[in-house]
């Protein structure tokens, strides 16, 4: 299972990068939103993969293992954190366009042109 | 138990809700705002009182002990980076109440800056490595709603960048803390502290710490990693280009200078050369960005740049003298570019732009004025007996007594280099004639010499308010400079620290 899952990560991470060194915003986001999900998955890996046991302890425990509940918690606070990052950037993307024009981020050159930006 | 650590990190949070529910139009969400930040400064204030007077104040959360909770803990170091990062706060809602004037973003405006100064207080104040994960997100999230209230496009442009390159340092950091997790099994720094020098793959710890290094360097806008902060602080209203100038990058500082001072100390020497080095190209191609500008946003964004270098040279030389010069200089950096920001702000209303060449003739206009924007320039600078001067000046002895002379011979000639672009704003701006014709008709927010502005303005509270503080850091730098070395002290001799955590039986006495 932790092999499996490592080279799962492996794959997504390459996957996402070379999604990321794209100069299209759009595939710069889904490789964003795609790393985000890897290093969910990285945390969830490395805390240690107990199969088919409940995370919390009941009353009167059947086995002595259960999963350890500390990397599930990391996981679910960093999944809604990012779920909240990619929307806000899913929309600063819509409206990027919408304004600009372009999602090729070497057009998007307004806030650096040679002789400044327009006085506002 | 502890109400003041707690108090830093709610006031802020409190205060956003209060503003964003609060019945009435923009003068109230004003008021709610200052009082918000001026009890956040009084906070402060008392947390550095009681850390200088006690030592080092820590506090579990939720009653769950030391390495199983979340801890909140001030040290000296932290406890007056939220003092300052408290009167930033303060002297921009003060600063806002004139600059943000449009009703539906000033809305937002009052409750993200507080947001954003929660997170920056939290970050400051959290003994979790996690923790200090979730406070960045609230500062980013903050600062990212900051960057994009009005919807310009060149602000949307430059917010694509910023936002782009944080959520990269972001998945660095987690997939970083991740790792550190499976190898030592605890998340609390003051317990990391002592597990991770224990653990068996040490080369897995130079990576993550390299991670680390990364991230934080993102943040901090250091040499490799600074592109997106001049491609974007320019576009935003002159508040929050202050209130980014002044803090966020320095937030990316204090995590750096924490996690190498008490988890990753085994690789002192590897650490060191990175860091000194990254420090050295920052500050030589900040002052050379500087220097190649004409407009004045992007001068003073380029100057941040630099002025990270001088901070992060603690670090790399290591020595105590050095921690606390680094330390010295971080306390005079917030200040003065939170005041050049708003001084800039008020030099463009004057003369219709930021950019130099159509600027011009101010100092006739408004001597006063101009006078103010002289002292925080030298002060920037270090021209003796400005606050600028005391950080540079201890910068230069640790720098002898380690021996650095290399990084010696860079600071003092970027030093000499960072006159070039400030004498050249006071040359353009003040000194010269104004241009003729003086500007488009339109515009001129507030033409030369109309008189209307000076006095009713509030926007010249804060920046007389910061002026004064850095003029008495300058002319009495004696306490400041005993609680940056108790600071530098703290950070290298960590126990203090962990004790406070681990161990909390001396709690209160």
């Amino acid at each position: 299972m932790e092999l499996l899952l490592t080279a799962l990560v492996g794959v997504l991470m390459a996957s996402s990068v070379w999604l990321m060194l794209s100069r299209d915003l759009v595939k710069f986001l889904f490789g964003l939103i795609l790393i985000s999900n890897v290093a969910n998955l990285v945390i969830f890996l490395v805390g240690g993969l107990t199969l088919g046991e409940p995370a919390l302890i009941g009353d009167a425990p059947e086995s002595e293992t259960y999963a350890n509940a500390l990397p599930q918690a990391l996981v679910l606070t960093a999944i809604v954190i990012g779920f909240g990052l990619v929307s806000f950037t899913l929309i600063l993307a819509l409206r990027a366009w919408q304004a600009l024009g372009t999602t090729d981020v070497d057009e998007m050159g307004l806030a650096e042109r040679r002789d400044g930006p327009p006085p506002s | 138990m502890n109400a003041l650590l707690i108090g830093c990190v709610m006031i802020p949070v409190v205060t956003a809700a209060v503003i964003y529910l609060a019945p009435g139009g923009r003068r109230t969400r004003s008021w709610i705002s200052i009082g918000g930040m001026s009890l956040l400064v009084v906070a402060g204030a008392l947390l550095l009182r009681e850390v200088s007077r006690h030592g080092v104040l820590a506090e579990q959360m939720g009653g769950w002990a030391a390495p199983m909770g979340i801890t909140l803990i001030a040290d000296t170091f932290s406890a007056m980076l939220v003092l300052v990062a408290a009167l930033v706060g303060l002297t921009v809602s003060v600063h806002a109440v004139d600059d943000i004037q449009d009703d539906t973003s000033a809305g937002g405006f009052d409750s993200f800056l507080h947001l954003l100064i929660a997170g920056v207080v939290g970050a400051f104040l959290t003994g979790d490595i996690f923790n200090l994960y979730v406070w960045f997100e609230v500062m980013l999230i903050s600062s990212f709603a900051l960057m994009v209230l009005g919807g310009d496009r060149v602000q949307l442009d430059g917010a694509v960048k910023y936002v782009a390159i944080n959520l990269i340092s972001t998945v660095v950091f987690l997939t970083a803390i991740g790792l550190l997790y499976g190898l030592a099994g605890t998340l609390n720094m003051a317990d990391l502290a002592g597990t991770l020098p224990e653990v068996g793959n040490q080369d897995l710890v130079r990576v993550v710490s390299v991670m680390f290094l990364i991230a934080f360097g993102i943040k901090a806008a250091v040499f490799p990693l600074y592109f997106w902060l001049p491609a974007s602080y320019h576009t935003l209203p002159i508040s929050v280009s202050a209130l980014f100038a002044a803090l966020m990058t320095k937030v990316g500082v204090y995590a750096l200078v924490r996690c190498f001072t008490l988890l990753f100390t085994g690789d002192e020497e590897l650490v060191r050369g990175i860091v000194l080095t990254a420090a050295v190209l920052t500050m030589v191609t900040g002052v050379f960005g500087a220097m190649a500008h004409t407009d004045m946003r992007r001068i003073l964004a380029y100057h941040v740049i630099s002025s990270i270098g001088f901070m992060l040279l603690g670090l790399g030389l290591g020595s105590p003298l050095a921690m606390a010069a680094s330390i010295f200089y971080m306390l005079h950096g917030i200040l003065v570019k939170a005041l050049l920001f708003m001084l800039i702000g008020l030099v463009a209303s004057a003369g219709g732009s930021f950019e130099l060449g159509r600027l011009g003739g101010l100092y006739r206009a408004r001597p006063g004025f101009s006078m103010l924007f002289l002292l925080a320039a030298l002060s920037l600078i270090g021209i003796p007996p400005l606050s600028g001067f005391w950080a540079k000046l201890s910068l230069v002895e640790a720098g002898l007594e380690r021996e650095a002379f290399w990084v010696l011979a860079v600071l003092l000639a970027v030093s000499l280099l960072s006159f070039v672009p400030m004498i050249r704003i006071w040359a353009e701006a003040f000194w010269k004639n104004a241009p003729e014709p003086p500007q488009a008709p339109g515009t001129a927010v507030n033409p030369i010499g109309s008189g209307r502005a000076a006095p009713s303005d509030s926007r010249m509270v804060p920046v007389v308010a910061l002026s004064l503080i850095l003029l008495g850091i300058g002319f009495a730098p004696a306490p400041f400079l005993s609680l940056t070395d108790r600071a530098a002290a703290d950070l290298l001799q960590p126990e203090a620290y962990v004790n406070a955590v681990l161990e909390p039986a001396g709690d209160a006495p």
